[in-house]
């Protein structure tokens, strides 16, 4: 009998990105122009989730009692492999697909992927970095597998389901980033060279009306798309 | 004891300073001796087993506040760096082609020892291992007004030199008081004192630890005085706390 590998926990630094699905950049391209944005961000917008907030699968999520209510970001994480090329070579004998190595091409160093389910307490500026929002104990839901590239295909159509208590609450489409995987790769790279085990997250979308699905203790959070075993946490009130 | 990691001979050595020179710790070369410039300089820590929380903190000194044309913050303005912005002792930092001011920024840097959670301010100083000097380097053409300062300004390889030593807690009696400075090609630029710190080192181990748990090894920077200046290609950067060590770094284009 195999037993079951453990969850996947990440083995370097969790990048995340904001503002990368183009309804919630068009959402603020008013309040953007404004003080203090002045201008709509140029380079991509990065946050770091820090280890203390790393939550394998199954994990409970405690909640502070000064953050009764906190929000789901639902997002994929690319894995950064190591600096070597290990692109699969076209098979003789047809074992990968087209799409498969065209998806291995067209994101360098990206082993596979992996769902994330980024928690935030709500926080209406995006002026100074989110620490005290994004990075408290348990805050990132993870896995529960990195599943290898060839198997995801091409990340830019991924579609994931929210799912509250069981009741669907959100749809993400990958297809509507404003940096697809590959462009996103390529702009964070420029400037800051991912580290083998590094993860990216891709973003999260906000709901149409610009929130994201808030959650409370007792809360059941699930997160699902084709070929990936659902992520699954639940929150709960914070220790006593 | 002042502590180094340093790369030599072939592989990487845990070392001590003892009487100007490097004194090797691993078992194979226990108790050789080394000059200062035999050896690679790494950043003093220990690999950590989860990934290394970095926090560091802007405009935490009253005077580099009012340079940058910011009122004094309320409570911490903190942000975050990767590992991999991390270099050593001696090392090269990139400076961008094209840009137009780059600067350093002197900080002392808290590492953590114990797991750290709630802890009272009173307590802070049992959860700390040691001290080290951090250069913070800052590209400001590249700062946008997005969860500022952006990773593209502060988390860039090459830019946060961190060293030389890694000085036990327990010979620095007082992590307030302490001259901090900066000199560029031998001429001094940045002078201050940690005792100007807004957010001093027993509150903002209070302040992270109150949402976050802080492993060994973890590191806050604490953030930089008034004195920043912008830095070419050749030149060379000291930055130097007292009774914590001089970290110099050289300018790369």
């Amino acid at each position: 009998m195999n037993p079951s590998p453990p969850p996947f926990l990440p083995g370097g630094t969790v990048y995340g990105t904001l503002l990368n699905f183009k309804h919630e950049l068009a959402l603020w391209a008013a309040r953007a122009a404004e003080p203090p944005y002045k201008a709509p961000p140029q380079a991509p917008v990065l946050f770091i989730k820090t280890a203390n907030t790393f939550s394998p699968q199954g994990a409970a999520v405690a909640l502070p009692t000064d953050a009764p209510e906190v929000e789901v970001g639902a997002s994929v994480g690319l894995v950064i492999g190591n600096f070597e090329s290990f692109r699969p070579q076209p098979s003789v004998n047809g074992s990968f697909s087209a799409i498969n190595n065209e998806a291995s091409f067209a994101l360098p160093r990206v082993v596979g992927c992996v769902l994330l389910n980024d928690l935030s307490v709500p926080h209406e500026s995006y002026y100074r970095p989110p620490v005290k929002f994004k990075c408290l104990d348990g805050f990132l839901g993870i896995g529960p597998r990195c599943v290898p590239l060839t198997e995801v295909g091409n990340v830019n159509t991924l579609k994931l389901e929210v799912r509250i208590n069981g009741t669907l609450r959100q749809t993400v489409d990958f297809h509507t980033l404003v940096r697809d995987a590959a462009t996103l790769l390529a702009d964070v790279n420029a400037f800051m060279t991912l580290q083998p085990g590094d993860l990216l997250m891709l973003g999260s979308d906000c709901l149409p009306d610009g929130t994201r699905p808030r959650v409370r203790a007792g809360d059941r959070i699930e997160i699902s798309a084709p070929g990936f075993e659902p992520l699954v946490n639940t929150l709960v009130g914070e220790p006593a | 004891m002042k502590h180094a990691r340093i790369a030599w001979a072939g592989a990487i050595h845990d070392a001590i300073e003892s009487d100007g020179q490097l004194e090797l710790r691993t078992p194979a070369f226990r108790g050789r001796r080394l000059a200062f410039h035999e050896v690679v300089w790494l950043p003093p820590l220990a690999p950590a087993h989860r990934p290394r929380t970095i926090l560091a903190l802007g405009l935490n000194y009253a005077d580099h506040a009012k340079e940058l044309a910011f009122k004094a913050p309320e409570e911490p303005l903190a942000f975050l760096k990767g590992e991999a912005s991390l270099t050593g002792h001696r090392a090269f930092t990139v400076r961008p082609a094209g840009v137009t001011y780059m600067h350093y920024e002197c900080e002392l840097a808290v590492v953590i020892g114990k797991t750290a959670r709630n802890v009272k301010q009173a307590d802070a100083y049992d959860f700390i291992a040691g001290y080290t000097v951090a250069n913070d380097y800052a590209i400001r053409d590249y700062l946008e007004n997005w969860y500022r300062p952006n990773l593209r300004v502060k988390n860039r390889d090459t830019c946060t030199p961190i060293g030389p030593w890694l000085v036990d807690a327990a010979d620095v009696p007082d992590p307030m008081n302490l001259a901090l400075q900066t000199t560029v090609n031998g001429k001094l630029t940045q002078s201050g004192h940690t005792r100007d710190m807004i957010f001093d080192v027993p509150f903002l181990l209070a302040y992270f630890s109150s949402f976050m748990t802080l492993q060994p090894g973890d590191l806050i920077l604490t953030g930089t005085p008034d004195g920043v200046v912008d830095c070419q290609p050749g030149d060379v950067i000291v930055t130097e706390i007292e009774g914590i060590g001089a970290l110099e770094n050289t300018i790369a284009s």
